[in-house]
C-alpha cells in the first residue's frame, strides 16, 4: 500500500512540474508548482515511513486531531483575512495605498476577492469544517468515519484556500463573485468536499444515538446544498488543459441567474444553515439549558431550506432577468423573515429563565450579541431586496453594510463564541486563560461592527440619493466622482471599525495561545463517546 | 411542446403541488400529539456527556445529567 501511495504521489509531482513549465499563464504554473511542491513533500514523508510499523491508533475515543487544527486554521484565516479588509477599506480611503510597485497584484481589484474569499471560505469553512466534525461526534455518540479522510478533508481544504488565494493575486479569475478560483480549483474543491460529506454521512449513519441531533440537520443540509451550488455555478470548459482560463457554459442572463442562485444560497446554506447548526449546538451548551423549543427548532429548518433557495434573484431587479423571476425572488426573500426571526428567537429565549449570563458570562455575551446581529441583518435583507428599496440601496455601500452586520455580526461573533467554547476542552484546559480578554474581544468587535454598519448605511444612502437626483431641467446634478469624494469620512470610520473588530480578534488568538500554553488543566477531561441509554 | 414548456408546465403543477405538501406535512408532522416527549428528549441529547468520571458505568452512576427543563414547550 505504501509503494502505491509513493507511486502516485511521485506521478503527481512529475506531472506538476511538467504542467509549470508548460503552461501558458503564470498563475497556472505558480499553482503547478505547489501542487508539485505538496507532493514532493507527502512523497518524502512517506517514503520515510516505507516498511515501519505504524502504532495502531487508539479509535475508541472521539477523533479531534483535525478539530483541533480547524480551530487553529479558523482563528490564523480569520486573522489574515481581516487584515486584508482592513487593508483594502483603507486602500478605497486613500488611493495612493494600491503602490505603484505592486501594480497588477496589490491593488484593490485583485485585493478584493481575496478579503471576500478568506473571510467566508477560509474562515468560516474552517469554522464550519471544525465545528461540524465536534458537533457530529458528540451528537452521534461515534468517532468520525473514514479514518484518516477526515485529515484528508481538512489539508484538502487548506489547499484549495491556498490555490484560491495565490490566483486572486495572479490574476487567475473566472469573474464570479464568491465563486471566482478557475476549473482546477474548482474540481478540487469538488472532491475535498466529497470527501467532506462521506465523513460527516459515515458518522451520522453509524450513530449509537437513535434520534439525529437538529445541529446536524442544519450542517447536512450546508454541506449537501454547497455541493449542488458549486457544482452547477462552476460548469465551464477549460480552454487548455495547460492554462487557468476557462468558458462558462451558461451565457447572458442564464449565467447571471446561476450566479445569484449560487450567491445567496452561499449566504442562505453556508452561513446561515451551517452557522445555525453551530448555533443549536453550542448556545444550549454554554447556557446549560437545552433550546427553548425543539419543536421551532425543526419547523426553522423546514422553513429556511425551503425558502432560501429561491431567494436569489432579488440581486438582479432592473436587468434583462424577467420581472416574474425578480418578483419570486423578492417575495421569498421577504417570507424567509420569518424563518429566520423564528430561529433568533429560539436562540435567545434558550436563556429564559437564565438571563443573568448575559452578564455573568462573556461567552454567552458574544452568542447573545450574534443572534441580534443575525436577527438585524435578516430584517435588512428582506427590505433590500423589495424593488423599490433595492433601486436606491443597489450597488451602494448600503449592500456592503448589511453584509458585514451578516458577516461580522452574525457569522464573526458565533465562531468567536465557539472558538472560545472548544479552545479549553480541545486542549484539556478548565476555562479560557483570560476572562477580561473575551470581554474586551466583545467590546472592540461590537463598536466595530456598530462603526462599520452604521457609516456604509450613511455613505450608501447619500450616494444612492446624489445618484439619482436631477434637476429642474432633468439632467443629473452630481458626477460619479462627487460621490467618491464625499465618501471620504465615512470610508476612513469604515476602516477604523474594522481595525477595532481586528484588534479584538488579535487579542482572542493571544488568549487562545495562553490557554493551550499557560490555563491549567481540566480535570479529568472526558473523551469517550457516550452514547444515550 | 418544446422542452421549456413541457419542464415548465410540470413545475408549475405536480412538482409545485408535491413540495408544498411535503412541506406541510413536515410542519404537520412536528406538531403531531405526542412529539413533546420525544422533543424534549431530543434536546436534551447533547447533555448527556455533560457528567464526568462515570463513563459507561451508568449502572452504579447516574449518568443523566441533571437538567432543569426550563422550558416545557419543547
Amino acid at each position: 500500500m505504501d509503494y502505491v501511495k509513493l507511486a502516485i504521489l511521485a506521478a503527481v509531482a512529475l506531472l506538476a512540474a511538467i504542467a509549470a513549465n508548460l503552461g501558458h499563464d503564470l498563475a497556472y504554473s505558480v499553482h503547478a508548482l505547489i501542487i508539485m511542491l505538496v507532493a514532493g513533500g507527502l512523497f518524502l514523508w512517506q517514503v520515510r515511513r516505507v516498511d515501519e510499523v505504524h502504532a495502531v491508533p487508539d479509535t475508541s475515543g472521539y477523533m479531534d486531531g483535525p478539530v483541533r487544527y480547524g480551530v487553529v486554521a479558523t482563528a490564523f484565516w480569520g486573522v489574515t483575512g481581516f487584515l486584508v479588509g482592513v487593508f483594502i477599506a483603507l486602500q478605497l480611503a486613500f488611493p495612493v495605498l494600491n503602490f505603484d510597485w505592486s501594480e497588477g497584484m496589490a491593488n484593490f481589484g485583485r485585493l478584493r476577492p481575496l478579503h471576500t474569499s478568506a473571510v467566508v471560505f477560509a474562515f468560516g469553512g474552517n469554522a464550519l469544517i471544525a465545528t461540524s466534525f465536534y458537533v457530529v461526534q458528540r451528537t452521534s455518540a461515534a468517532r468520525l468515519w473514514g479514518g484518516n479522510m477526515a485529515w484528508f478533508v481538512f489539508w484538502g481544504y487548506q489547499l484549495f484556500i491556498v490555490l484560491a488565494a495565490t490566483g486572486y493575486l495572479l490574476g487567475s479569475t473566472q469573474s464570479k463573485e464568491y465563486a471566482e478560483p478557475e476549473w482546477y480549483v474548482d474540481i478540487w474543491l469538488t472532491v475535498v468536499w466529497l470527501a467532506y460529506l462521506a465523513v460527516f454521512l459515515g458518522t451520522i449513519i453509524r450513530r449509537r444515538e437513535p434520534h439525529i441531533y437538529v445541529a446536524n440537520w442544519f450542517f447536512l443540509a450546508f454541506i449537501v446544498t454547497v455541493a449542488m451550488l458549486h457544482v452547477v455555478n462552476n460548469i465551464s470548459i477549460p480552454v487548455s488543459l495547460l492554462g487557468s482560463k476557462s468558458v462558462q457554459v451558461f451565457a447572458g442572463v442564464q449565467d447571471a441567474m446561476v450566479q445569484w442562485w449560487y450567491g445567496h444560497n452561499a449566504v442562505g446554506f453556508f452561513l446561515t444553515a451551517g452557522f445555525l447548526g453551530m448555533m443549536y449546538y453550542f448556545v444550549p451548551k454554554q447556557a446549560g439549558r437545552p433550546v427553548y423549543s425543539y419543536k421551532l427548532s425543526i419547523i426553522h429548518f423546514w422553513a429556511l431550506i425551503f425558502l432560501y433557495i429561491w431567494a436569489g434573484p432579488h440581486h438582479l431587479h432592473y436587468t434583462a432577468l424577467p420581472d416574474w423571476a425578480g418578483t419570486l425572488g423578492m417575495v421569498f426573500s421577504i417570507v424567509l423573515w420569518m424563518p429566520s426571526w423564528g430561529g433568533m428567537i429560539n436562540g435567545l429565549m434558550t436563556l429564559e429563565g437564565a438571563w443573568d449570563k448575559i452578564r455573568t458570562d462573556p461567552i454567552i455575551r458574544i452568542f447573545v450579541a450574534s443572534l441580534a446581529f443575525y436577527g438585524m441583518s435578516t430584517f435588512e435583507g428582506p427590505v433590500m431586496s423589495i424593488r423599490a428599496v433595492n433601486s436606491l440601496s443597489h450597488y451602494t455601500d448600503w449592500t456592503i453594510g448589511h453584509v458585514h452586520s451578516g458577516a461580522l455580526g452574525w457569522n464573526g461573533l458565533i465562531t468567536f463564541g465557539c472558538l472560545y467554547f472548544l479552545t479549553p476542552r480541545l486542549w484539556g484546559r478548565a476555562k479560557m486563560y483570560s476572562e477580561a480578554a473575551i470581554n474586551w474581544h466583545f467590546w472592540l468587535a461590537t463598536i466595530g461592527i456598530v462603526l462599520y454598519a452604521a457609516s456604509m448605511w450613511v455613505t450608501g444612502i447619500m450616494e444612492g440619493l446624489m445618484w439619482r437626483e436631477v434637476d429642474a431641467n432633468g439632467f443629473l446634478v452630481n458626477s460619479f466622482a462627487d460621490t467618491v469624494a464625499a465618501k471620504f469620512p465615512m470610508y476612513v470610520v469604515r476602516a477604523a471599525g474594522g481595525g477595532l473588530y481586528l484588534a479584538g480578534a488579535l487579542l482572542m488568538v493571544w488568549n487562545m495561545w495562553m490557554t493551550v500554553r499557560a490555563a491549567p488543566a481540566r480535570e479529568g477531561a472526558p473523551n469517550d463517546a457516550i452514547p444515550a441509554e | 411542446m418544446d422542452t421549456y414548456s413541457l419542464f415548465r408546465q410540470i413545475a408549475d403543477s405536480w412538482v409545485l403541488l408535491a413540495l408544498f405538501v411535503f412541506f406541510i406535512s413536515c410542519i404537520l408532522w412536528a406538531w403531531r400529539p405526542g412529539s413533546r416527549a420525544q422533543h424534549q428528549e431530543a434536546s436534551a441529547l447533547i447533555f448527556r456527556d455533560e457528567k464526568t468520571g462515570c463513563a459507561r458505568e451508568c449502572a452504579t452512576c447516574d449518568c443523566k445529567p441533571k437538567l432543569d427543563m426550563p422550558h416545557d414547550n419543547a
